[in-house]
């Protein structure tokens, strides 16, 4: 016997719950995007493809991707080490670091972006300080770097912690007792432990900077081909009221960001089952 | 006697050397004060660079304050209309069992895996002048797009699954015996909701309101894209900021932004503090 669609239950409101959920649900999140769904499949594969397959398009794509990923790693290793030292050491003003981390959560991606881009320009601090020593940061790929750094920062700090709070000291004694060096037990012990909830961060930060707008305009300087992202390929396609190539490479977009969930998925069961979870 | 003072101070074999510690924890702040906290000073130094005086004048001009009510009606219609949707979702989700459950909450954390700018897109294409149903609201005189109800769904998507991802895992972990228990007793649904569920859910409830109020209010990219940026109509205080920038108006758009900040690091506190008080009634994996 197949298992029913809805189990009986004496709990009240199934259906106006689920009606106010279904009704936002479809009109907020599912029409657009079937909207957006649509319209490529009226424009069609080839022609999506004709879009997307020029060098302007295929660089901006790339430059995202590429940067995001890059900005993902370095937060990967930052926010381990930031979530160790949360958790791990005692310094004055901690529980104040620690309730800072997530402000590129709550600033606003427009702010970020102006204040980035005084610190980051040639007549900033920091963009005198790399003037001096030769090189330029904002409006380069250094800088969009730095700006989708800032927006993807909390995401590894913040599923790493609780992780670390949880591990038992017993295990890292153990390993100590059986002779493992410090930094052979961080390594072998402690790391491994991590690594799946390092890798959930990962993908939440990859995620959000792929798509990232507000904060890596003001800074990127925007020149097509060399510091030109995707979303802003869509904003300019848009404002020339050329929809079928803006939803082209929204398409193209939309199906980066659903085959990096779904390779950081399979990456995460396997990670999982290696260290005996699940 | 003497001798003792001589030995080395005791180290556990499960901590770091002191000068790994230190030099990892200076160098973790060091990096912070880069990339987070001179940004933040740079907002409020850029803002009074020409005195408080210049930095005042600007939000009193009506481009600022037109933003400003714009930006609080936007949050105003959202923020309700995000933490009903995450009540009822969650009620459904956690209070039943029924096929597609994991589908359904897939769906609901679609838009945190979609560039806010592809969500515009989406709402343009969807409520453009250009399509079927665009074209038709036009004529009747009721735009979407360009217009306040585009900049409300576009907040509504990036914004989506907020309040529910939080109620969830709390709702979840809270079971469902205490309702039943009060339906035994001769309760009647919403009397049920409104005294057994919703005290327990509360300050969850405020949490993922929070959240949602922050992003909502500055959001950037979705509603660049459907507002159209018309100066004291669509334009929200993240566009305004923009719009100033853009026009070297310094000092104008670091306030306004100062405001944003500010708005930031008061939630940031409320969000802490909420997390210190009230830590076992917030989804399990907020800790502290």
């Amino acid at each position: 016997m197949t298992r029913p669609l809805l189990q009986r239950s004496p709990m009240p409101g199934f259906g106006l719950s689920m009606g106010i959920t279904l009704t936002m649900l479809s009109l907020v999140v599912i029409l657009p995007i079937g909207a957006l769904l649509f319209k490529g499949a009226e424009f069609g594969v080839a022609n999506i493809w004709q879009v997307v397959n020029s060098q302007r398009v295929w660089t901006a794509l790339f430059l995202s991707f590429r940067l995001s990923l890059l900005a993902a790693l370095i937060n990967l290793v930052f926010g381990v080490a930031l979530a160790w030292v949360l958790v791990r050491y005692d310094f004055p003003g901690k529980k104040l670091i620690d309730a800072s981390v997530d402000l590129p959560f709550a600033l606003p991606t427009a702010v970020a972006g102006i204040a980035l881009t005084t610190l980051y320009a040639p007549n900033g601090v920091f963009g005198h300080l790399a003037q001096t020593l030769g090189t330029k940061i904002a409006y380069t790929q250094w800088g969009i770097l730095i700006a989708l750094i800032f927006v993807g920062l909390p995401f590894v700090t913040r599923t790493v912690q609780p992780v670390i709070e949880e591990i038992e000291q017993e295990v890292e004694e153990a390993s100590a007792t059986l002779g493992a060096h410090r930094l052979m037990t961080l390594r072998r012990v402690i790391l491994p432990m991590l690594a799946p909830a390092a890798l959930t961060g990962f993908a939440l930060a990859l995620a959000r900077s792929v798509g990232e707008y507000g904060s890596v305009i003001f800074i990127a300087g925007n020149l097509p081909l060399k510091t030109e992202i995707a979303p802003l390929l869509i904003v300019i396609r848009l404002e020339e009221f050329d929809y079928n190539a803006a939803a082209a490479i929204g398409i193209a977009m939309l199906v980066i960001a659903f085959t990096m969930l779904l390779v950081i998925n399979i990456v995460q069961i396997f990670s999982r089952r290696r260290i005996g979870l699940v | 006697m003497s001798d003792i003072s001589r030995v080395k101070p005791f180290r556990s074999p499960t901590d770091e050397a002191p000068l790994a510690r230190w030099s990892l924890t200076i160098g973790v702040i060091a990096l912070l004060c880069i990339l987070l906290y001179a940004p933040l000073a740079v907002v409020f130094t850029e803002a009074l660079a020409k005195g408080a005086g210049a930095a005042l004048k600007s939000l009193t001009k009506s481009e600022a304050s037109s933003a400003i009510r714009l930006t609080l009606t936007v949050a105003a219609v959202v923020l309700p209309l995000n933490a009903g949707f995450g009540v009822a979702a969650a009620w459904a989700i956690t209070k039943f069992d029924f096929r597609g459950k994991a589908f359904l909450i897939t769906l609901i954390d679609l838009p945190f895996s979609v560039s806010p700018v592809v969500a515009g897109l989406c709402l343009v294409l969807l409520f453009g002048a250009n399509s079927t149903l665009g074209g038709w609201l036009v004529a009747s005189g009721h735009p979407v797009i360009f217009a306040l109800p585009g900049i409300i769904l576009a907040s509504l998507f990036v914004t989506f699954p907020f309040v529910a991802r939080e109620l969830i895992p709390v709702m979840i972990e809270q079971g469902r015996a205490e309702e039943e228990a009060a339906l035994t007793l001769g309760a009647g649904g919403w009397r049920v909701f409104r005294t057994v569920t919703l005290p327990k859910i509360r300050w969850a409830l405020l949490y993922g309101t929070l959240l949602c109020n922050a992003r909502a209010m500055g959001e950037f990219g979705a509603v660049a894209v459907v507002s159209g940026k018309i100066r004291g109509q669509t334009a929200t205080m993240p566009i305004t900021i923009e719009m100033l920038y853009n026009e070297y108006l310094s000092v104008a758009a670091f306030t306004l932004a100062a405001v944003l900040a500010l708005l930031a690091l008061v939630t940031l506190t409320l969000k802490t503090a909420l997390e210190w008080r009230y830590a076992d009634q917030l989804a399990a994996t907020h800790r502290h």
